[in-house]
């Protein structure tokens, strides 16, 4: 399948929408809700919604957490010199291309120096109307000795078939900072998404991704990389990812460890139930000591393709990386194992499945967890 | 309880048993001996139903009723259960979720998972994902703690006492005890033996090389399988005396009369 899109398809422009934020919330609540989103706010310690093509709830609830729609914080920090396409490289594809012509918005994240949210970030980039182009451009910055946990949800409604989503994540992570960063996609079928997030670590710094992409979608392209420059830095990705029949999902990640003493683990778990998966994995070590370990574990359920491409370099000596990679179906021992206790084999299957799917070493909050189950549990179902 | 007529098995184009005729009564416990490679694991997962295992002749009868045939999981819901001596590992799925499945389709489908984790000392590991690391002592503590669970009519039990040490062989002795007396997971005081083998009536089948098991159980009878056959008939103390002292080289020469 070609990965190109046509992208005259789409409507960059004239989507806004006016919409009033309880509305909008009421109408799009299940959609909202397993996007990860707790409407009334309950235990998040702010929000930012954007709708379409136009930001539409921008709230912070603590102080030391700033948040802002990155076109208020580009007019009031002077275009964010230290930030604004510095992680990303504007001229990586024609996708950073475009995006960079036309911002709609996006979040501007800051927790100042020492403050330490307790409760998560949450929010969401949803599209509502058929064929509209999205193109947002977040940024997070967690200063020194600070902590945050951001929860982003994408998602359609219901009715949208087809759509664009285009967004740029740059995070910039000072020196002991902690950032959990959770992704949630629940696309449409026919809706194409072509993320680029880049981060950059300096000393002692913390980052943890965690990407779940369980329903339908046209293409997503993806490829996070994060810069570990700071002795001590830790990064680890967690990623699982559903192909239903008609998806094509190339998603991976990449850790580059350029500091002494830093360690990044890629962690993806992929089903096909008839879509393809391309799940590169690449860590790269320059300096010493660095460890690094890459497991890739697929699933072939049904038909449908699994490409796992974990790639190791390491360019001084005394770098220690690691990776294991395997495809193929459910252990006939597995399935036969819980047979002998009484389950029957689409029993045996499913828990089997769930067990793969598992979302625990994320360490998400509650409610989030229960969406996600909820969405296992009907994805399940169409598995089989 | 089961009955095994002319039973001959092929592992891909292996034949492993050829020809074996055994029956356990209710209430009967069986001991398996053998030396390694004889047949033995082979012969509790045909019993159990795996792939892999080719019933090419004869037949399996549990209960009355003809089972060769049968999936896994229904000789499960009749009452067969097997302690694995090697079980997989499942990611995802942790211990207490899994005992629970155990549970239902047993008799008593309302078991206190933590009541009897603290009885198999596994209190610690039911958050962990089945087997994942588990030692083999652990294994056997896990496997015991699923057939509490379960509690089948027809145990099967493969090297209870492999790989465990001292202090955990008591206990696992009188787990699988009580297992086969049919009350599970508590001795009752109350209830007379008599009255006991009544309400349930529950047959094993055990293998060991060491015997140490046989201090802990009321074994009936035993045999030594030897090249996929059965020989050498006798009370399971008799027999293990016999293999210490001379080896498993007799059991050939009975085999051959
Ligand atoms: N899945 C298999 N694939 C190939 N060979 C097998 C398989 N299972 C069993 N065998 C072979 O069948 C024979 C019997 O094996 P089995 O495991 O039943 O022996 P055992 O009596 O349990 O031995 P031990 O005392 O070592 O546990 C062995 O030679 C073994 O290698
Ligand atoms: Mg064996």
């Amino acid at each position: 399948m070609s990965e190109q899109i046509k992208i005259d398809r789409f409507k960059l422009e004239g989507m806004e929408v006016e919409q009033d934020l309880q509305q909008f919330v009421s109408k799009y609540k299940e959609e909202l809700e397993m996007a990860g989103i707790v409407v009334n706010e309950l235990e998040r310690s702010g929000t930012y919604l954007h709708l379409n093509q136009n930001p539409l709830q921008c709230k912070s609830h603590q102080s030391g957490l700033e948040i802002l729609d990155i076109k208020d914080a580009l007019s009031k920090y002077d275009g964010l010199p230290d930030y604004y396409w510095k992680a990303v490289d504007k001229n990586k594809d024609e996708y950073t291309k475009l995006a960079a012509s036309k911002v709609h918005g996006g979040y501007f994240i800051r927790v100042s120096k020492n403050v330490k949210i307790k409760d998560p970030v949450q929010s969401c980039l949803f599209i509502k109307d058929e064929n509209v182009g999205q193109s947002v451009h977040n940024i997070v910055v967690v200063e020194e000795g600070a902590e945050v946990h951001i929860i982003t949800g994408c998602a359609t409604s219901h009715k949208v078939k087809s759509a664009l989503h285009l967004g740029i994540s740059e995070f910039f992570l000072k020196k002991g900072a902690k950032l959990t960063f959770t992704m949630v996609h629940n696309w449409g079928e026919q809706v194409e998404v072509r993320p680029r997030t880049v981060g950059i670590l300096e000393q002692d710094a913390v980052f943890q991704s965690n990407y779940i992409l369980l329903k339908p979608v046209k293409i997503v392209q993806s490829f996070p990389v994060v810069y570990l420059n700071g002795s001590g830095a830790v990064a680890r990705f967690n990623s699982i990812l559903v192909a239903t029949p008609g998806s094509y999902i190339n998603s991976g990640n990449k850790i580059v460890l350029n500091a002494p003493n830093t360690r990044g683990e890629i962690i993806s778990r992929a089903i096909t139930t008839g879509g393809e998966i391309i799940a590169p994995g690449v860590i790269e070590a320059n300096n010493v000591p660095a460890k690094g370990h890459l497991e890739c574990k697929g699933l072939i359920l049904n038909d449908g393709v699994i490409h796992a491409i974990p790639e190791l370099k390491g360019t001084r000596s005394g770098v220690e990386l690691s990776h294991e990679a395997a495809v193929g179906k459910i252990a006939q021992e597995e399935i036969e194992y819980l047979m002998a206790r009484g389950l029957d084999e689409d029993e045996a299957t499913s828990t089997i499945v769930r067990g793969f799917m598992n979302v625990d070493i994320m360490g998400l909050p509650l409610k989030l967890k229960q969406a996600i189950d909820k969405i296992i549990a009907e994805t399940e179902k169409d598995m089989f | 309880m089961l009955v095994i007529e002319d039973l001959h098995v092929k592992v891909g184009d292996r034949e492993v048993l050829k020809g074996l005729n055994l029956e356990i009564k209710s209430g009967e416990t069986f001991i398996l001996f053998g030396p390694n490679g004889s047949g033995k694991t082979s012969l509790l997962m045909t019993l159990m139903g795996f792939s892999g295992y080719k019933v090419v002749k004869g037949k399996i009868i549990f209960k009355g009723k003809d089972i060769t045939n049968l999936p896994v999981y229904e000789r499960a819901r009749m009452g067969i259960g097997m302690s694995f001596q090697r079980p997989p590992t499942i990611h995802g799925l942790k211990t207490r979720d899994l005992v629970q499945m155990c549970a239902k389709y047993a008799q008593n489908k309302e078991i206190d998972v933590l009541n009897l984790a603290k009885k198999v000392n596994f209190l610690d590991f039911l958050d962990r994902d089945i087997n994942s690391g588990f030692s083999g002592g652990e294994i056997k503590r896990s496997e015991l703690l699923q057939l509490m669970a379960q509690q089948p009519d027809l145990l099967l039990f493969d090297e209870p006492e492999s790989g465990v040490d001292l202090e955990n062989m008591a206990l696992i002795g009188k787990i699988v005890k009580n297992l086969l007396r049919g009350n599970g997971e508590s001795p009752r005081p109350d209830v007379p033996m008599k009255e006991l083998k009544k309400i349930r009536q529950v047959s094993g089948l055990i293998i060991t090389h060491t015997g140490y098991i046989l201090d802990y159980v009321n074994a009936d009878r035993g045999q030594v399988l030897m090249n996929g056959q059965l020989c050498c008939e006798g009370r399971p103390r008799d027999i293990l005396e016999h293999i210490s002292k001379f080896g498993y080289k007799e059991c050939v020469r009975c085999l051959n009369k």
